[in-house]
Parts: structure tokens; sequence; C-alpha cells
């Protein structure tokens, strides 16, 4: 029997919109496994209390103000390195092979395992720089690894600003750097601003890269300098699921869902960010 | 006065450009520094090709094989399921869902994409690996399926969204040239679209297997972490990156194991290295 074109096309589309459907399904599932289990968990307690009982009890404030820490490091170098980077490779660059060199390194350092980079950060920042561990080492080296992101979402932004922006500027006199910086800037602001966020997104769930530059085990009191180690989120998330016996589910799921609610916020800024700019976008 | 302001400015910002590759270079030598300071102690065979790992053994052993097959059998599992559903995925997103519906999808998708890699260990720890047991009737739940399931779902935004551009960068003239022909829509996409979008797809493809090969927490926690040759799927095995990332905190600086980590560090440095060129190069040449 032969089956007729537009019947097959049918089922392709229907198993395409099942396969669809179903890479959607785990991020439904684990939002909804977090919220159910984790939210009881949470109250005002538990957000600003220090760890009690070997992390059994209590709260984890040092753990999110230490991924606060690390993440406000990261960006705060990443963001003036990214921006200049993608500045140069849209308005500056030719088109050669040094240029190819910088975009192959930019897709390496994008492809490199965050395990390795943790490796890196303890070679570079801990030994070598004698950082110790430290925030500092941390910041710097989840700086290096989220540079490719911000790197790529700055060139896009760039590159989006018309030509005839800058046609117009230079028409008038203005120079090439007074250009970028009153016209393709602020035009290119709102995109540099959503490369961010997901940067700092990234960041902030990051743990293969500071298990060896900064994530104390246990340590319940704040850090007072960036030369101090610091508690993190996820490192606090992957202790309290593998290394403490006998904790309670409700405090996994509850750390969990802080983590999960802090990046999801974050990217859905971002997504509306960008949609809003599309919609307002008048060229 | 304004002139030099400009030059200096200028200067930093070509400065800056090369920042990235300083940072590879960087990265790599930290790496060999101390990775190949490993072979005063034994020799490269004997890691490559050894097939235990044992580092606390008397002598110890730093036999990579086992951790190296156990990464292929992660990836390769991986791969088998993230290929096709991402495909689909991209093809829905690309062609044929209203706009919307794609909307909603490529938000989910980005979604999935950010969910951290230790979450996704700690769900399939508590979710999966349950089923994974009692699905195959096995002693432990920990094992290169649970690991490969995980990881696919982490590979699949990357594959998505590189694959979805390349087919919306698909000319149009191709497919409507296609439909006055009297193909319907399903077959331009698998004669027409499919095919002119194809260096597009293997570098999706490999990106996402580079993303597999260097993810750590989520393997380390569902994979079990038997450091043996793997026989079966369904048995516990260790990731090179699971390795680095459960030892380094037990290593003495500078003793033989330390460098032995560092050197699965230049290993899993130089693969994805290699994945990642080969990829932009199938990303290039589409551009021409």
């Amino acid at each position: 029997m032969k089956i007729k074109p537009q019947m097959k096309q049918k089922i392709a589309f229907i198993l395409l919109g099942l396969a669809a459907i179903l890479v959607i399904v785990p991020v439904v599932l684990i939002l909804a496994i977090l919220i159910k289990r984790g939210l009881p968990a949470i109250n005002w307690q538990f957000l600003t209390e220090m760890p009690r009982m070997g992390m059994r009890a209590g709260g984890i404030f040092p753990a999110i103000m230490g991924t606060f820490c690390l993440v406000i490091g990261a960006i705060g170098v990443a963001l003036p390195l990214g921006v200049l980077t993608a500045i140069y490779l849209v308005e500056y660059a030719k088109k050669n092979w040094w240029t190819r060199m910088i975009e192959i390194a930019i897709v390496n350092l994008a492809g490199v395992p965050s395990v390795v980079y943790g490796l890196f950060g303890l070679g570079l920042f801990v030994i070598f720089f004698q950082f110790g561990s430290s925030i500092l080492a941390g910041s710097l080296t989840l700086a290096i690894m989220e540079l490719p992101v911000i790197i790529t979402s700055s060139k896009e932004a760039l590159m989006s600003v018309p030509r005839s922006f800058r046609e117009a500027s230079l028409a008038l006199g203005v120079s090439k750097w007074q250009t970028i910086r009153y016209v393709v800037l602020p035009n290119a602001l709102p995109g540099i601003l959503t490369g961010s966020i997901l940067g700092i997104s990234r960041t902030a769930g990051e743990t293969a890269p500071i298990l060896f530059t900064v994530a104390a085990f246990y340590l319940p009191r704040l850090p007072k300098s960036i030369l101090d180690q610091c508690m993190a989120l996820p490192y606090h998330l992957y202790v309290l699921s593998t290394q403490v016996p006998n904790v309670k589910p409700a405090l996994q799921y509850g750390t969990a869902l802080v983590l999960v609610g802090m990046v999801f916020l974050l990217n859905i800024v971002a997504i509306i960010v960008r949609a809003h700019i599309r919609s307002k976008k008048q060229w | 006065m304004r002139k030099i302001r400009e030059f200096f400015i200028e200067k930093i910002i070509l400065l800056n450009g090369f920042a990235c590759i300083l940072f590879v270079i960087l990265i790599f030598y930290f790496l060999a520094k101390d990775g190949l300071a490993l072979f005063k102690f034994i020799t490269i065979q004997d890691f490559l090709f050894g097939t235990l790992w044992n580092p606390l053994a008397e002598p110890p052993q730093f036999g990579i094989l086992p951790l190296f097959l156990g990464s292929l059998v992660v990836t390769l599992g991986a791969t088998i399921i993230a290929v096709p559903l991402g495909m689909a995925c991209a093809i829905f997103i690309g062609e044929i869902a209203p706009r919307w519906m794609r909307e909603v999808l490529k938000a989910g998708v980005e979604l999935l994409a950010a969910i951290p890699s230790i979450v996704i260990g700690f769900i399939g720890m508590t979710m999966l690996s349950p089923i994974v047991k009692n699905l195959f009737h096995l002693p432990t739940g920990l094992t290169a399926l649970t690991g490969s399931l995980a990881l696919a779902f982490m590979a699949i935004p990357t594959m998505v969204s590189i694959m979805e551009d390349s087919i919306s960068a698909v000319p149009r003239s191709y497919k409507e040239g296609s439909l006055a022909l009297g193909a319907t829509h399903w077959q331009t996409i698998y004669r027409v679209i499919i095919p002119a979008a194809s260096s597009g797809i293997i570098a999706a493809i490999m990106l996402g297997i580079g993303r597999v090969i260097g993810e750590t927490m989520a393997v380390m926690m569902l994979t079990g972490n038997a450091s043996v040759l793997p026989k079966t799927i369904l048995a516990p095995v260790r990731t090179m990156t699971a390795t680095v990332a459960a030892e380094m905190g037990e290593t003495v600086r500078g003793s033989e194991h330390y460098f032995a980590l560092f050197a699965i560090g230049l290993v899993l440095f130089g693969i994805t290295f290699l994945i990642n060129f080969v990829a932009d190069m199938a990303r290039h040449r589409k551009k021409k």
C-alpha cells in the first residue's frame, strides 16, 4: 500500500511536534517538582540565616551572598572586556586571518569544559598569582568563562545598528571613537544588556569552575574581603545532595529551587527585554 | 588633546581584541605546565592506554583508558538521543510551528539551557535514577544510561538553536521553487531544506557533542563513578571530567596524582578544541 504524500506529511508533522514538546517537558517537570517539594522549605529564616548543625538545619544565606559576590565580580570583569572586544571585532577589525584567529579563539573559549576552567583558575589565579582559594580567583575564572557569551551577544547588538547611523555621524565630522561612544553604543545597549543578563545567569549556576578556586564546603559566616573563601549556591546544593548524610530533602529541594528561581528570573527578564527591543526597533 | 585620547582608546580596544587569543594560550600553558610534568613519572603510553586508574594503589596507576571510554559511552548515548530529538525540534520550530508556538518553544528551549548542570544532576539522582533502576532491574540506578539521558537534554538546546539558525538561513527561493514544482511541505523539508542546511546541522551536532564531553557536575552525580572499563550502558562508569572534579580536592599539590589530573584536563582541552575548531570550519563554509 502506498501512503499519499499528504498523509505522510501529516504523520511527519505530528511526530516532529511531539518531539518538540518532549524537549520542553523536562523544563516543566523540573520546575514543578522543585516548586512542589522546595517551596514548603522556603521562608524568611531559610533565606537569611546561617546554616546550622553541619548544614542539616538553618538557612542558606552565606551561599546566596557568596554566589552574589562571585556573579558581580565576574560580570564586572567580563563586561568591559567583552564589550571592548566586540567593538574591536565589529568596528575596527579588518577581514584577515588575524581576525579569524580571534574568532576561533572565542569559539574555543566557549567550548572549553567547565572543569578545565577550574583547573586553569587553580593554576593561574590560585597558585601562580597567589590569590589563594578566594572570591577574587573564583570571579576571575568565571569572568573568562562568560567572556564568549558577552562577546557574541555584544557583537550581534553592535552589528544590528544600521550603517547609516554611523555614516551620518561620521559625515558630520565626528571622530570614529565618538561615533561609537555616542551613536553606536547607546543603540546597542539593550542588546548588550540582554547578553550580560544571560551571562550572569549562566555563571550563577556554574559549579565546576569554583570547586578548586573559591568554594567553601561549610563556612557559616560572610566573607570579609575578596581574598576570603565563600560558599556558593550551586556548590552548596552539590554538598547537600552528595556529601552530607541525612539532610532533609526539603532543604535540598529548597536550595535547588532558590538557585533555579534566580536563574530563571534572570532569563525571563532577558527574554522580555529582547522582545521589547524587537518590537520597539524602528529601523 | 582629543586626538591623543582617541589614540589611546583605540589602542586599548585593539589590545582587547587579542585578549581572547591570550586566554586560550594561557589555558593551554597552565594545563600543559602541570599536565606534562606527569610524564617524568610514567610514560605517555601508560597514561593513554593503561587500563587501570587507581591513584591510591602502590604504585599508583594512572591509565585513562577506562575514563576515556566512560566519557565515550556517555557521550555516544547522549548523542544518539539528542540528535533526532534536537533535529525534530529545530525543524518544527523553524518550519512548521505557527508564530506564537514558535516563541513559546524557543523560550522553553532557552530555559532548558539555563537550568544549571548541578540541578539536572540533583533531579536526575532523585527522580531519574530510581526509574532507570526499576525499569531494568539493576542494583543501582546510577549508570551510563542515566548520565546519557540527562546529558542529551543538556545538549539539545545548543543543537536546536544552531540548527534552527541554519534552517532559517536557507534561501526562500529554494523552498518556493520546490513547492512550485508540486512537492509537499514535508518533501521540501527533507529533500531541499535539510540538505541545504546540512553543514550548519553538522556543526550543531558537533558543538552539542563538545558540550556533552565537557559536562561535569551532572555526569559526576549520575554515572556512579566506577573507574572500570565499561561493558554495557547499564553499568556505572566514570568520565574524565568527573574524575578531575571528584579527585582534585584530595590531591597534594605537586604530587603525581595532581599532575595526572592536569594531564586529563589537557586531554579534554585538546578534544574540545578539535571539535570546536572543526565545527566552526563547517559553519564558516556555509556562509561562503
